[in-house]
């Protein structure tokens, strides 16, 4: 552990919310580096052949995209169901439906035409597996839409399917060691889509529809271990939702990306809620009780995604990865997981959001913990709780209740105060205090 | 006592005259005779069978509620032989401040018209009537080119009319001395000091729970808020205007807020109060006034501009251009120094100038105009009117409820923050009061803010005429409204704007100028309202 040696590299996108820590960087020579804030094309590139010391820590899982990726997260989701299924019945299972129904495109398509007739009149989503910031996504409602646009990727297509092994027969197990493949994964390069069923109901504010942006910080996938931080925003479309208009993509993608190039954009807006602000207002409108539910459903659609590829992520002890959820409630207050980011944006759109991006990444350093402060058991570090610990970690003290009886209530605080400074240096000094003792 | 007495059968009086009109005299009669079929009512004692009755179907506690709600704003007992300008507004030279100060809104509304050349108010053809139904739940899409438009007035033009302010038979002799006010307020008007204020505000004591302090993370709930959120639920059950108004001094559950307020407010949705609403609606659609810029404008560069208002914006479009249509609000200027100025408008109307858009229909046209003078004098939106009705967005969802809790605010509370009059919660009495609390225990910091030139009414004015709201985090600004209901008075806002100041005095003693001064207090998102008031009135060192 040399930990004067420390250094941060950080692509420029993240210039602007730590700039006076990029100023403390020095030249590096090869591979003299204990902490990386990686870009994913330079692991994809570099990390098989990187030896890495023991202390050393990566910013991502080498295949985080299982998670991240639309395709294989819904292939990875329905395989955990169906365990689920056979090992704990229906009841469990259907815990697992927060993902509404997705088909990859274009093996999928005939399973799709089958769902799409069975269902008619309802609205579509296409979407890329692999683009971010709503690039590349389109509305429909007729076959005939996608037929054309089928159409127009016709040759595209076929290569892809050749190209790659037969992705629908893969093992069932979902183990994928061959290297090889995995490239080929990553390094299509022809477009896959997904076609997913458009929620059309989503919760509107203020005639406008929105979708949260949640942080998980995953440390580990075995054991699992998850962080939730407890700051987050909810991200509104700047019209107003109405199903008649689904060219506009303005209404119905909420990325601020997207709607930064919408002629209503005005920056100054921002068009973000933090959480509490978020929570506050579902709770004066529907009861602190509907609000609790809400929130833990979506602890349960975070947990339940991490465990549905548990096995498949190659779970490196240098690697850690925080997570950007995307999620979208609807009118019933259920939540749905839209996607999982595996680098989620940095860069900040007001003052308050760069608070928020700043401690989210302080705090993420200190979970990742390269000074070895830590004892390895608390339960909360600055914003950040503890979610799941091989298991789920309660808020009260003490073992955990196994019994299954009594009120188990998991340690998240998705939307509270967050009085980050306070904690840290309560924990810092208490654990000044144990190292005083202890020496 | 018996001087005492007959005041009091005057109220009643005056009350039951006023609620006979209501609709819930209807509806009281109504179940009086549904309630004749029961078992319970018989001929012999039908009186009192009947009111039995209404006491157990919670009909009374209704009545009870309205004539609590009348009692609220039922002006303070006089002088029988007193003309109804005395009763509305007791000293003249008021009522001849408020009187020119709205010739001169008028001035300016007339000749925005003029110079734009826009009438005051015109029929909408058909083709766009249809056209904003359609939109009505968006019009904030619409971007209307309202470059042209200024607001008619901003906070400041009319502090500037309040610091001009003299009672002409007031002498206070040219010599200073330790009374001489030096605020810029010059009229002697009664505030209270902080003793009294003590005792106004007994239930915000240290030793009494509050909402804001006693339900933070570090205190456990069943020191204080569980029982308090009981205690709430209990009084939405028994529906008890009184008690809710009581209860909520000590600040309101989040949950329970939007109930308690129109509780308070005695606001309960019947189908005739959204039939009303249905044709204010109808109106905006048929008829589009100069007003109308006036709000697109305030609301586009206020609220929509606010971080967290901004997801209301179309909200605030349906209740702000209801509400500028209403000729009930008028109603409330039975309690205002105002009244509609006849003969300003019939002056500046030339019939010629309205001949143009209307077809010529003789009494058509006097019904415009008789229904134009009244609205033009109604509510004119000054720079940032539509942030009185963005918190309440957080609380109600339906167009109409929202509108009619705003309407109820209004003639209860705001309408007194932009209009000249005595009353104790008048803008003059609290910019009086502010001053008198900074001047009388923040000395030093009132003498250096006076010295360089920041007049501390000059920043806090803005915060007291929007109630704060825009200024505070929402979640607080809820709290601090809490305690406007719950005491029926704004003196709460001068008494949290003297409460910034003592808390940024540290750092206000060493600015030098205005600028530097209005840069201490520019952001007061994280202040924490009721701690603040707390420490203020109960724990500082006099």
């Amino acid at each position: 552990m040399r930990p004067e040696l420390s250094l941060l590299l950080l692509p420029t996108e993240h210039a602007d919310v730590m700039p006076g820590t990029v100023a403390t960087v020095i030249s590096l020579s090869e591979g003299e580096w204990d902490f990386y804030w990686c870009d994913v094309s330079w692991l994809r590139e570099n990390f098989d052949h990187t030896y890495m010391d023991e202390h050393v820590r990566i910013s991502h899982f080498r295949n985080h995209y299982e998670l991240t990726r639309k395709n294989y997260m819904v292939k990875n989701l329905k395989r955990f169901r169906k365990q689920l299924e056979r090992e704990a019945g229906k009841l469990e299972a259907a815990k697992c439906d927060f993902f509404p129904k997705t088909f990859e495109m274009p093996c999928e398509y005939h399973l799709f035409v089958e769902e799409f007739r069975k269902n008619p009149g309802i609205t579509w989503i296409m979407k890329p597996v692999a683009r971010s910031q709503g690039k590349g996504i389109f509305l429909f409602r007729r076959l005939k839409d996608i037929m054309d646009w089928r159409k127009g990727n016709a040759g595209k297509k076929l290569t892809s399917l050749e190209a790659q092994p037969a992705r629908s027969t893969a093992n069932p197990s979902g183990s994928h060691d061959a290297r090889s493949s995995d490239d080929q994964k990553e390094d299509i390069p022809v477009e896959n889509y997904v076609a997913q069923r458009y929620i059309e109901n989503p919760y509107l504010i203020g005639g406008r529809k929105f979708d949260l942006r949640v942080y998980v910080l995953v440390m580990s996938y075995i054991p699992l271990r998850a962080w939730l931080y407890r700051d987050g925003f909810a991200r509104f479309s700047n019209t107003r939702f109405t199903l008649s208009s689904i060219d506009d993509q303005y209404v119905h993608l909420t990325n601020v990306a997207v709607q930064k190039t919408s002629p209503d954009y005005h920056p100054k807006k921002g068009c973000k809620w933090m959480l509490q602000r978020f929570r506050q207002y579902l709770a004066s409108k529907h009861g602190p009780e509907a609000v609790e539910t809400l929130f833990s459903d979506m602890d349960n659609i975070f947990i339940r995604s991490l465990q549905s590829v548990q096995k498949v992520i190659i779970s490196d002890k240098h690697c850690f990865e925080l997570y950007g959820y995307d999620i979208l409630i609807d009118q019933d207050l259920k939540p749905w997981l839209l996607e999982v980011n595996a680098s989620p944006s940095l860069t900040a759109s007001s003052q308050e959001d760069y608070e928020l991006k700043t401690c989210l990444l302080e705090d993420t350093l200190h979970v990742v913990d390269m000074e070895a402060r830590l004892t390895g058991r608390e339960k909360r570090v600055g914003g950040f709780d503890l979610m799941w610990n091989d298991g789920p970690v309660s808020r009260e003290e003490g073992p955990p209740d196994l019994s299954g009886m009594g009120n188990f209530v998991t340690n998240t605080h998705l939307g509270c105060v967050n009085d980050r400074k306070k904690q840290l240096r309560q924990l810092f000094r208490s654990l000044q205090g144990q190292k005083k003792a202890s020496s | 006592m018996l001087q005492e007495e007959s005041d009091l059968s005057l109220v009643i009086a005056q009350i039951v005259q006023k609620l006979k009109g209501s609709s819930l005299y209807a509806q009281l009669e109504r179940q009086a005779w549904a309630s004749l079929q029961r078992p319970e009512i018989k001929l012999e004692s039908l009186k009192e069978d009947i009111k039995e009755y209404f006491k157990i179907s919670g009909w009374e506690k209704k009545l009870q509620n309205a004539v609590y709600s009348e009692l609220s704003v039922f002006p303070s007992p006089s002088h029988p032989a007193a003309p109804p300008e005395h009763l509305k507004e007791p000293l003249v030279y008021m009522r001849k401040a408020q009187g020119s100060w709205e010739k001169r809104i008028l001035k300016s509304l007339n000749s925005m018209c003029t110079e734009l050349s826009i009438p005051l108010a015109r029929k909408r053809p058909v083709g766009e009537q249809k056209e904003l139904l359609n939109k009505w739940n968006e019009m904030g899409t619409d971007e209307p080119d309202l470059s042209l438009f200024r607001p008619v007035y901003a906070p400041k033009d009319f502090l500037e009319v309040l610091i001009n302010l003299r009672n002409p038979n007031y002498e206070n002799g040219d010599s200073l001395s330790f009374r001489t006010h030096l605020g810029l307020i010059q009229v002697p008007l009664k505030v209270k000091d902080i003793p009294e204020l003590k005792e106004f505000f007994v239930e915000l004591g240290l030793t009494t729970g509050q909402l804001g302090i006693d339900d933070s993370t570090q205190v456990p709930p069943e020191l204080f808020e569980n029982e308090h959120v009981r205690i709430g639920q209990k009084v939405l059950a028994e529906q008890d205007s009184a008690a809710a108004q009581q209860y909520i001094r000590q600040g309101s559950p989040t949950a329970l807020r939007a109930e308690l307020w129109a509780l308070i407010l005695n606001i309960s949705s019947q189908p005739e109060d959204i039939l009303y609403y249905e044709q204010l609606k109808t109106n905006v659609i048929q008829h589009d006034l100069l007003v109308d810029s006036l709000i697109y404008k305030d609301v586009k560069l206020t609220a929509s501009n606010d971080d967290y208002y901004f997801v209301f914006e179309d909200y605030l479009y349906q209740v702000l251009l209801c509400f500028s249509r209403d000729t009930s609000v008028l109603g409330h200027f039975a309690y205002n120094s105002a009244s509609p100025p006849k003969s300003y408008i019939r002056g500046k109307l030339g019939l010629e100038e309205y001949a143009v858009f209307y077809p010529p229909n003789a009494s058509h046209l006097w019904k415009t105009l008789c229904w134009v003078q009244k609205i033009t004098h109604g509510v004119i939106p000054f720079h940032g009117f539509s942030m009185y009705v963005a918190p309440l967005c957080f609380l109600y969802h339906e167009p109409s409820k929202l509108y009619q809790i705003f309407r109820e605010m209004y003639v209860r509370f705001f309408f007194r923050l932009h209009s000249i009059s005595s009353h104790p919660s008048g803008i003059v009495s609290l910019c009086l009061l502010f001053e008198t609390l900074l001047q009388t225990y923040l000395p030093q910091l009132f003498y250096h803010l006076r010295e360089i030139g920041a007049q501390p009414l000059r920043i806090s004015f803005k915060w007291m005429v929007r109630a704060f709201s825009g200024y505070l985090a929402t979640d607080q600004l809820l709290l601090l409204w809490d305690r406007i209901l719950g005491y029926n008075s704004l003196e709460i806002l001068a008494v949290l704007a003297a409460a910034v100041f003592a808390f940024r005095a540290v750092n206000l003693m060493e600015v030098t100028s205005l600028a530097a001064a209005e840069a201490v207090l520019a952001d007061l998102s994280t202040l924490k309202v009721m701690p603040l008031l707390q420490i203020f009135l109960f724990a500082t060192v006099t």
